[in-house]
């Protein structure tokens, strides 16, 4: 890294932060019920995450931007899986990252990220700075309503955006900063507070639908995702190649290369990141640059060499209900299994009947039998 | 007893009516809530019928049903009442719960609308019609 990017990497600490939804008063409510800024309900900068995926556990970073004083932000992150812990993460990994990307480094918005404002199980709660932390498992009324209960304001796309997410993963992780130990840590207005959740799962994706929440359908959502795997990702939506086109739309390809040992030796002395392997990791960088209205997607992410990211963790596809009352017949297909119990017995029984005990439904009655434990 | 609608927010009486005690017959019209849409979005109605609105908010986000020609939902959507008590054609709809609200529409009516104006909500497509005919 040049001398010029360590100067220009020291200066952009505090200028990241992720999605935040207001969770209180903070301005005049405008309309019936108002509770929220007179905008309405979300004001983002950009967001800028990390997904490294390495030996089935996505590492997911990001950052929350203190939006001041008499101002209460919190956020909702759906998760691919349920995480084994949320610590917080490195100082300047993200800024790191960009750097490395992006080295005529661009102006960054430094106001602060002015947020609009059934039973959910609560996994885990931690506490990092001064936010607090609640990893949710539940369905979208479930966790709407602990978000309603807990002050969150929710958009009116919320419901449809939680029932999308929860379709797939049931996870959601709530980040609220907390406004008394704020103020005791001098938290600043527009300080950012690193996050790193530790998810171990089979199919990694980022959220991205979630950007799109309570924007306006031609409202730009702007963001920066990078992703450390072992291999080149295949990704789906496959991200586009840049046409060098001002303002180019979509998601865009702008880095897609091994990291560099420079890199991956920064961001290892980084404060608690020494989890990332030392060297031959693959460093992709797709800049999201998308109207809210197009974002009904995720980022699938296959990075085990076959190329083969899964449609539904892209949100692309629906899940195969797994529940009795979804649309699979599983009471048929258990009346059908019971069914072949019943000719089993009656095989087996046919066949202690037979000269060597053996015929009839010995074969038969292996392949009943597995079944009829398997649906029990 | 009738009870005018008289625009209960500053804006003129909309010739709505809250359903006489002795109406002779009340028509029940189920209207859901679902991802802040309403479902049916567009109802007839019969000039001079009662109609009682069961509205069933099936979010986990509270919602509103107010009935009304444009100017009222333009005057509820600059509002700053956060909950509507209970008046002829104007009720909040707690998220998950199920509420109603009674209506006689005058034969000349024409049609008119019926909104949520929590914030975003009107823009995001919380409106339907009642067409009066």
């Amino acid at each position: 890294m040049s001398d010029r990017r360590h100067r220009a990497f020291g200066s952009l600490l505090p200028a990241l932060s992720l999605a935040i939804v207001l969770a209180g008063p903070a301005g005049a409510a405008l309309a019936c019920g108002g509770l929220v800024t007179p905008n309405g309900t979300i004001n983002l900068l950009r967001t800028t995450t990390l997904a490294a995926y390495h030996q089935g556990i996505e590492h997911y970073v990001t950052s929350f931007e203190f939006a001041g004083q008499g101002q209460e932000v919190g956020s909702i992150i759906p998760l691919p899986g349920v995480p084994t812990k949320v610590v917080k993460g490195g100082d300047w990994t993200l800024q790191r990252l960009l750097i490395e990307t992006q080295p005529p480094v661009r102006e960054l918005a430094f106001d602060a990220a002015v947020a609009a404002s059934g039973t959910a199980e609560v996994l885990l709660e931690a506490e990092i700075d001064s936010l607090d932390i609640t990893v949710l498992e539940g369905g979208a009324v479930a966790v709407g309503t602990w978000a309603r209960e807990h002050g969150f304001f929710l958009p009116p796309d919320a419901p449809e955006v939680l029932q999308f997410y929860a379709e797939r993963s049931p996870i959601f992780l709530a980040a609220r900063f907390n406004a008394e130990r704020a103020a005791e840590q001098d938290v600043q207005r527009g300080e950012g507070t690193p996050i790193h959740v530790v998810i171990p799962t089979p199919r990694p994706w980022v959220p991205l639908r979630i950007l799109a929440l309570g924007r306006q359908a031609t409202e730009v959502v702007e963001a920066d995702v990078f992703l450390l795997t072992d291999v080149a990702p295949a990704m789906l939506p496959q991200a586009l190649e840049p046409t060098g086109e001002e303002g180019q739309s979509g998601l865009i390809l702008r880095t897609s290369e091994p990291a560099s040992d420079s890199l991956m030796r920064d961001l290892r002395s980084d404060s608690r990141m020494g989890w990332l392997p030392r060297r031959d990791m693959w460093l992709t960088y797709v800049e999201v640059n998308e109207r809210a209205g197009l974002l009904t997607h995720d980022l699938a992410i296959d990075a085990s060499g076959f190329g083969r990211p899964d449609p539904v963790a892209a949100g692309l596809a629906r899940p195969i209900p797994q529940d009795p009352a979804g649309a699979f017949p599983w009471g048929a297909v258990a009346a059908i299994v019971a069914v072949g119990a019943v000719v089993l017995l009656a095989g087996r029984r046919l066949g202690n009947r037979g000269h060597d005990g053996s015929g009839g439904g010995g074969p038969i009655g292996t392949g009943s039998g597995l079944g009829l434990e398997r649906s029990a | 007893m009738t009870i005018a609608l008289a625009g209960s927010i500053g804006v003129g009486a909309m010739g709505l009516a809250e359903d006489p005690a002795g109406a002779e017959s009340v028509r029940t019209v189920h209207i859901r809530i679902h991802f802040s849409r309403f479902d049916p979005g567009n109802v007839m109605i019969a000039p001079g019928e009662t109609a009682r609105f069961v509205i069933e908010n099936s979010d986990p986000i509270d919602h509103e049903f107010i009935v009304g020609d444009s100017r009222l939902q333009l005057a509820h959507e600059r509002g700053t009442e956060a909950h509507h008590a209970p008046r002829p054609g104007e009720i909040s709809v707690p998220a998950g719960a199920t509420r109603s609200t009674t209506v006689t529409f005058p034969v000349d009516l024409g049609a008119t609308l019926f909104g949520c104006h929590l914030p975003g909500h009107y823009a995001y497509g919380m409106v339907g019609t009642i067409e009066v005919s």
